[in-house]
């Protein structure tokens, strides 16, 4: 009896499959180009930075090739590294560089960057300072600076707002801005998500804090670097100095389906969806 | 006769599968405590190899991209906030159980009662979001150096909030349970009501309310969600930054809980293991907790004899 209902299942399963095949081709064998041969599977895992352009790439290239099917996933920049590098999935996401300890770990991944990010200092509107040198800013996130009038502001003590260890951003702000030698002051108050920064800066008197240039919006002020404002157009000038890569991660180089994905990437129709979800494209 | 006889065997028959049916959920519900203990453990062992029990437990510093793992900012941070909450919510919940067992009339009691079981029922992140929107920019205005509202205060006040149905239910129906000769006793012999309370009924009502209280513990030291929204989670040891020893209560912190919640999304290799090995220290404290409480309550109903 139980082999009975196994075969049952088996041959139903197999019509299922059968049937859908058979509806998708049919369905792109009218519009799409005869020697379309791209399809099959592949997931990109990693960097929930990356996850919202990434996911509007897919569905891009799903809608030109309709036999492929791109699923996106979240788990973290560090998730993304050890996805590609076991060949868990097909391709890694990554919202910072590649550690060299990730690189002497998995000495075959190749890296492609399909966009850069800028991430912004911001601070609490009521707070008068607007501009600090990236010295200031080390000083302000290590702890060393614990006041705004060390800084030119009113006497009032700086509360910094950061995101929780492991996160792409707070890597990459990390390597960016504090460097080798400092490291994030302890009395920080850790949020776990961008959304959650925004906030709690908005809404915590003196605070300071930082977030991607994709999630910026008027409830809080941004703080300019020397001088120059963050901008895309700063950033993509080259004067703005904390920009990440957001990148992808293949163990080796990509063949098939993440090939053709990361290709359209890079064409100007992938740039253009870059540019639209608030990055500066690559090219 | 025999049909008699028939029905006595269906009779057993159904005893016995009930039996069996009883005793297979009762085992069940052991075998998953040992299985997702033994689990946790599995996944924690690494952690405590590469780093040692005894770093884990007494480092203050957490940071995993220099492999430094120590747990006891956050044990601390756990303790403060129980302590906090269970010194902000007992005299409340206490007072609330006295009042529907032996004060409030019937009328009253069915408002409160059903309140009180709403607010058992909302979910914890409605809780912290209150605590964040209301209760930090309240605790905000608090002038102490450092203060900016997320902290332990925060964090105690809707902890006690949360812990406050437990203990007032639970200790409502222990006050209730006590026998009414001991309060007509009391009366008769010229008590007043409030002593009859104090005197007679709470300390009748002694193990009933220990395990009320142990009950709230146990809620306090697991809660999650509502204490990362509010408590700031820093990984700092709590300090009073201005001398006076109650400000350790504005300090930021981070719990046991809110370490593996906020964290376990990025983790890694020594990472995550370093956080089950978390979650290892916090099975432990509760099963402390608990047997401890069952102890306390063992004695009790020995000497209440």
């Amino acid at each position: 009896m139980k082999l009975h209902r196994i075969a049952l299942s088996s041959c139903a399963i197999a019509i299922l499959v059968l049937s859908q095949g058979c509806g998708r081709q049919g369905g792109s064998g009218s519009s799409a180009a005869q020697e379309d041969t791209l399809s099959g599977e592949i997931s990109v895992v990693g960097s929930t930075t990356v996850q919202p352009v990434a996911e509007r790439l897919a569905e891009a290239f799903e809608a030109l090739h309709p036999g492929a099917v791109i699923n996106v996933q979240g788990g973290g920049s560090s998730v993304g590294v050890t996805s590609a590098g076991e060949s868990s999935a097909e391709i890694g996401s990554v919202s910072r560089d590649i550690a060299q300890s990730e690189l002497d770990q998995y000495p075959s991944l190749v890296i492609h960057t399909i966009a850069r990010d800028g991430i912004a200092i911001i601070a609490n509107t009521d707070v008068a300072v607007s501009d600090l040198s990236l010295d200031q800013i080390r000083g302000v996130f290590s702890g060393s600076v614990m006041n705004w009038s060390q800084v030119g502001g009113p006497d009032s003590p700086i509360i910094v707002v950061s995101r929780e260890e492991g996160s792409g951003t707070r890597d990459a702000f990390e390597e960016l801005v504090l460097g080798e030698g400092s490291q994030m002051a302890g009395s920080a108050i850790l949020q776990p998500s961008n959304g959650a920064i925004l906030t709690t800066v908005a809404g915590t008197p003196a605070s300071v804090g930082y977030l991607s240039f994709g999630y910026l919006d008027p409830s809080v002020k941004t703080i300019s670097i020397d001088g120059v404002a963050p901008t895309p157009g700063s950033a993509a000038a080259g004067t703005y100095p904390v920009v990440r890569p957001l990148n992808l991660v293949t163990n080796g180089e990509a063949t098939g389906l993440a090939r053709a994905w990361i290709d359209f990437i890079y064409s100007a129709d992938g740039q253009a969806i870059v540019a639209e979800e608030g990055y500066l494209p690559v090219n | 006769m025999s049909i008699r006889k028939a029905g006595m065997t269906r009779k057993h028959l159904s005893d016995l599968v009930m039996k069996s049916i009883f005793r297979i959920s009762a085992f069940a519900s052991v075998a998953i405590v040992v299985l997702i203990g033994l689990f946790i453990l599995r996944e924690a062992l690494p952690a405590f190899r590469e780093i040692g029990v005894w770093k884990l437990l007494t480092g203050t510093e957490w940071r995993p991209g220099q492999n430094l793992f120590g747990l006891l900012s956050m044990i601390a941070g756990s303790g403060l906030v129980t302590l906090g909450a269970i010194v902000l919510g007992l005299p409340l919940a206490l007072g609330c159980g006295i009042f529907m067992a032996e004060i409030a009339p019937a009328w009253i009691r069915g408002i409160v009662k059903p309140s009180i079981e709403l607010l058992a029922g909302i979910p914890s992140v409605i809780f912290g979001l209150f605590g964040m929107v209301v209760l930090v920019p309240l605790v905000r205005g608090i002038d102490y150096p450092g203060n900016a509202g997320f902290g332990l205060l925060s964090a105690s006040i809707v902890l006690a909030v949360m812990i406050l149905p437990t203990i007032a239910s639970v200790s409502e129906v222990a006050i209730r349970s006590v026998p009414d000769e001991y309060r007509q006793g009391a009366l008769a012999l010229g008590s007043t009501r409030w002593e009859t309370i104090r005197k007679v009924i709470l300390p009748a009502a002694r193990s009933g309310i220990l395990s009320a209280v142990v009950l709230g513990l146990g809620r306090a030291v697991g809660e999650t969600i509502a204490m990362i929204m509010v408590i700031g989670n820093s990984v700092m040891m709590p300090t009073a930054a201005g001398g006076d020893p109650l400000g350790i209560f504005l300090s930021r912190a981070r719990t046991l809980t809110g370490n593996i919640a906020v964290e376990m999304n990025y983790a890694t290799g020594l990472h995550s293991q370093a956080l089950f090995a978390t979650g290892v220290i916090l099975f432990l404290l509760i099963m402390v907790i608990n047997s401890t409480a069952r102890a306390l309550m063992a004695r009790s109903m020995g000497s209440s004899r």
